[in-house]
């Protein structure tokens, strides 16, 4: 009777082997994966246990920062003003996972950051709670709050971005509409629920959504638009390039045919352009004369100059990554025409058409843009500082064409609607109203305004677009009239600094 | 590893020739090896205790001195009733069940901890598991007591055979019988409601209805091995010797079948399988026995929905993790023992409340995610050890119904430490069942220290010297009782 037994051992010892392999292939070959599953609470329970990392503005206020509760998820996340910061900031979600600047430095601030490590292994000794480390932001509260400010209470849609031109350093970034990341952060299931729904569903499909405008969209790096009239600064700076001047003669007629269709491209309000010299044409904004020069130029040099301020680039990060802006196929010389005015498929994000000012003002020299000023350790010591750095290591213009650009610019602000009280800041700008929309006549237009100041010594670049006629819709909008208050506001804010 | 267990076999025969007997023939009882172990399991369980105590960022209280000293006193008592009533049984079987009944206690313990303050954030009460727990581990200290002072030698046992299976097969029915508010827990009929406690009698029947088959078995052994028909080369027993075992196996799988109590079922048919095997040596056996599980797997499917979603939640619990009665615990317990990874979250550190049944069913999800795949290891470990060693004990002992039921009893530790572990850890359908001494539960417990004491009676009755001295053991292991052979002398610990 002992064989039968001995082999009755053998498979009790089979059982256990294939249950010793299983557990293996569960708890170290497929281990990650159930960890990692978006349905295993043990990670965000972990997660929010810890107390996570600040995000401050470069002057050190706080903009998101987390709260004890008390509650089985210990710590919340808190965004004081955070309709005015969501487009910085992201959100912080239980359910939604996070967004924006959280989700892009959420290593840093979870506190997984292998910078944090030693700390972490101190911290396991000393006994107390892990931390996560803090994030320093280049947003300068004052034109943040000034840029929000003159948008909203005119009732805009559309975004600002504000830059500091010598080191990319992102002062403002606004989007509008924009949404309450606390609502978000709640820890109430059914509050985040209807938050979210309430931005992001689909009017036209799901039942209870209201008209939102994607408020979660953040409309200074992930939306592109056509740029319009701003866009004569690249075809410019590839002219001046190319061996134009300032005085070159350039097209002045009312209207050109676009080569090879009957369309006529006619100027602004129709009229032929006051002067015949380059400096003339984007004082007044005139759309034949630089329709005609991106035709002489050709795709390539066109291309060759935007590619230098940034455009075409697709890995650009902030560290949130940014939509590419393009100038699109430029495949006829009917294209060309219409790409040299900023329109057809010519496409920037806010931040893009912040950087041609900012480029201009550093002497053609474009800086990578970021928003993160330095990373801080759970005590405040840098962990990693950020360091300005070139975009492309090539500049857009040469710095004698960049001060002749910047004349131009002068002139053009000179010329802009409002610019008398705001003289002694010593703007240099371009506006722009951009057709959009498949029946672009009937459709209000984006207003744009781009610019620096002061233009003897550029301490800030910003870009603004009010989306679609502004508030009211006007067909009859402008970059001038809607955008350009606000522009100024932001430099103005942004030059008070230190004073 | 046969070869070890023959070997032990043959140790533990009392020939003259091994090494483990004294100058005057008097094999060592090694009581000092167990208690020795039984200190070591005490240590683990204290340190595991504290460790769970300071993970948890709790004082450490008065609770956690007494669930010590509870623990240290019941392990006393058994030991030194072993050293009285059963000193030459093996000493690594009680200690194996002390280390794995303390890393249940703490697990339990530490479960209800977490699910205090779980509760407590939610605004209810929670009355902890744990303390029931002791006092439940103290009541199997009194019924392992009583199994090893009332049987004296376990060949008792065998006249009592068709009445054990006679109460077992009551025992297993009564809940089936008895009306909902009398034998319902959380939607399982298998209890039976005292009042302020309740018992689940189908895991003392487990043990009767082993104690039966392999009396059974045992008295008809012969006429199964010569009087019968041969069909197709394999010679079938008659129908009037088969007809008991037939029935009663047949009626209790009807039992669980209709209690939807699969697991159960699982464990029953398998452990009957193997007596049926070893009482025969007849491999056939298993392969019909597997044969008839695997149509009885097929009809089954395609009868009964819950059995196809538990097919559906085995192939991938992820798939099903929405469905009503889908793959949610399953994944749970998975996403549990994938967070603890190789060396675990560390004792308290870890989330396993999070899985449904996480002190029952889910323990063992709760041990791989807290001491990660290094402790779960450790755990199947000493369920090997545990087993093999009462395995040990039925090759060494002398009566074939001591082989029968001490190999059956150790069997059936392995089988249901595969059956539930193997569905917690997706390598089987996931059958409920409790894991032996591991998991809350006071029936499980209290039938699991029965089912010990008897191994330790029947390893003991192994090595015990037999009373005629130095002439007897000059012979050849010779028969006893039921036996019908004699077998060569080089395989003492034969056949017997």
């Amino acid at each position: 009777m002992n064989t039968p037994l001995r082999r009755v051992g053998l498979a009790m010892l089979a059982m256990m082997a294939l249950l010793l392999a299983n557990a293996t292939y569960i708890q170290v070959v497929d281990a990650d994966d159930y960890r990692d599953d978006p349905r295993n609470q043990r990670v965000l329970l972990e997660e929010y246990s810890r107390e996570r990392g600040q995000i401050i503005s470069q002057d050190g206020k706080i903009l998101a920062h987390s709260k004890k509760t008390g509650g089985r998820y210990e710590f919340q996340r808190r965004y004081p003003n955070g309709e005015m910061y969501a487009p910085v900031t992201g959100y912080y979600s239980l359910r939604y996972g996070s967004g924006g600047l959280e989700h892009a430095e959420n290593e840093v601030l979870a506190g997984n950051d292998p910078r944090l490590l030693v700390r972490r292994l101190s911290d396991m000794f000393t006994g107390r709670d892990p931390r996560g480390g803090h994030v320093r932001l280049t947003i300068d509260p004052k034109v943040q709050e000034a840029a929000y400010e003159a948008m909203k209470e005119r009732g805009h849609r559309g975004a600002v971005v504000a830059l500091r031109p010598d080191t990319g350093e992102i002062l403002a970034m606004v989007s509008l509409p924009s949404y309450d990341p606390n609502q978000l952060a709640s820890h109430d299931g059914r509050k985040q629920e209807r938050a979210w729904f309430r931005w992001n569903c689909d009017p036209d499909g799901d039942k209870g959504c209201k008209e939102h405008n994607n408020p979660m969209r953040n409309r200074a790096i992930q939306e592109f638009y056509p740029p319009g009239s701003t866009f004569k600064l690249v075809t410019t700076a590839a002219a001046l390039e190319n061996g134009a001047t300032k005085d070159t003669r350039v097209e002045s007629a009312a209207s050109v045919i676009l080569p090879g269709t009957r369309t006529p491209l006619a100027n602004f309000g129709g009229a032929p352009c006051p002067g015949s010299t380059l400096q003339d044409a984007l004082a007044h904004s005139c759309n034949t004369a630089f329709a005609k020069l991106a035709g002489q130029l050709g795709a390539d040099k066109l291309r060759e100059t935007a590619k230098n301020f940034g455009i075409g680039m697709d890995d650009l990060e902030i560290p949130m990554s940014v939509t590419p802006s393009g100038l699109g196929e430029l495949g006829s010389e009917a294209e060309l025409y219409q790409a040299g005015i900023g329109q057809r498929d010519v496409r920037l994000t806010p931040l893009q058409d912040a950087m041609l000012s900012a480029t201009i003002a550093n002497h053609g020299m474009a800086m990578r843009p970021h928003l993160v000023k330095e990373l801080l350790a759970p005590a405040l010591s840098v962990l990693e500082p950020v360091e300005p750095e070139e975009l492309t290591g090539e500049p857009a213009l040469s710095r004698h064409n960049a001060e002749v650009l910047r004349d131009m610019m002068i002139k053009s602000e000179q010329n802009t609607l409002g610019a008398g009280p705001y003289s002694h800041l010593k703007i240099a700008s371009k506006t722009g109203t951009a057709e959009h929309g498949a029946n672009p006549k009937q459709t209000p237009p984006h207003a744009w305004y781009t610019a620096f100041a002061p233009y003897d010594d550029p301490k800030v670049a910003v870009a603004v677009i009010v989306e679609s006629g502004g508030k009211h819709g006007d067909l009859a909008a402008t970059g001038g009239a809607l955008a350009s208050e606000i522009g100024r506001l932001t430099m103005k804010a942004a030059l008070e600094e230190g004073q | 590893m046969s070869r070890p267990v023959g070997l032990a076999g043959g140790k533990s025969d009392g020939s003259a020739t091994n090494p483990g007997i004294g100058p005057f023939g008097k094999p060592a009882t090694r009581r000092g090896t167990e208690a020795w172990m039984l200190g070591f399991a005490a240590v683990i369980m204290t340190a595991a205790l504290v460790l769970v105590e300071a993970n948890q960022e709790q004082e450490l209280t008065l609770a956690i001195v007494w669930y010590g000293l509870a623990y240290f006193g019941v392990f006393l008592i058994a030991h030194l009733a072993v050293r009285r009533w059963a000193p030459y049984a093996d000493p690594l079987i009680l200690p194996c069940v002390a280390v794995l009944n303390g890393i249940g206690l703490v697990m339990v313990y530490r479960i209800d901890l977490a699910l205090a303050a779980k509760a407590e954030q939610a605004g209810h009460t929670y009355t902890g598991d744990a303390p029931k727990q002791v006092m439940w581990t103290a009541i199997a200290l009194a019924l392992f007591l009583a199994v090893l002072i009332l049987i004296k030698d376990h060949r008792t046992l065998t006249r009592y055979g068709y009445t054990c299976g006679l109460i077992g097969l009551v025992a297993l029915a009564l809940p089936a019988v008895l009306p909902r508010s009398l034998s319902e827990v959380n939607g399982a009929k298998v209890w039976i409601k005292f009042g302020f406690f309740s018992i689940q009698p189908g895991e003392f029947a487990k043990i009767l209805l082993m104690i039966f088959f392999a009396a059974f078995l045992v008295s008809k052994r012969d006429l199964f091995m010569s009087a019968g028909k041969r069909v197709l080369g394999m010679e079938l027993p008659r129908a009037r010797d088969m007809g008991p075992i037939v029935i009663a196996a047949g009626v209790c799988l009807a039992i669980f079948v209709l209690q939807k109590d699969l697991g159960p079922a699982l464990l029953f048919f398998g452990v009957v399988l193997v007596l049926l095997y070893v009482a025969t040596e007849r491999f056939i056996w298993v392969l019909v026995g597997l044969t008839m599980f695997g149509v009885g797997c097929v009809v089954a499917y395609s009868l009964f929905a819950h059995v196809q979603q538990r097919v559906a939640n085995w192939i991938d619990p992820l798939a099903t993790y929405d469905d009503p009665g889908g793959g949610y615990q399953i994944a749970q317990g998975l996403f549990g023992l994938g967070t603890g990874g190789v060396f675990g979250t560390g004792l308290g550190s870890g989330r396993p409340e999070t899985v449904p049944s996480a002190n029952t069913d889910f323990i063992t999800a709760a041990v791989g995610e807290e001491l990660g795949f290094v402790g779960l290891a450790a755990v199947l470990m000493i369920y090997l050890l545990l087993s093999m060693r009462g395995m040990r004990g039925a090759l060494a002992v002398r009566d074939t119904f001591g082989k029968l039921l001490g190999g059956g009893l150790a069997f059936a530790i392995a089988l249901q430490v595969f059956i539930i572990v193997g569905g917690v850890t997706k390598l089987i359908p996931m059958t409920g069942i409790t894991t032996p001494f591991l998991s809350y539960g006071g029936s499980s417990l209290l039938a699991n220290y029965i089912l010990v004491a008897l191994l330790l009676r029947i390893s003991d009755a192994a090595r015990r010297p037999r009373k005629p001295t130095q002439p007897r053991q000059q012979q050849p292991a010779i028969a006893e009782q039921h036996t019908v052979m004699v077998q060569a002398p080089e395989s003492p610990g034969g056949k017997s």
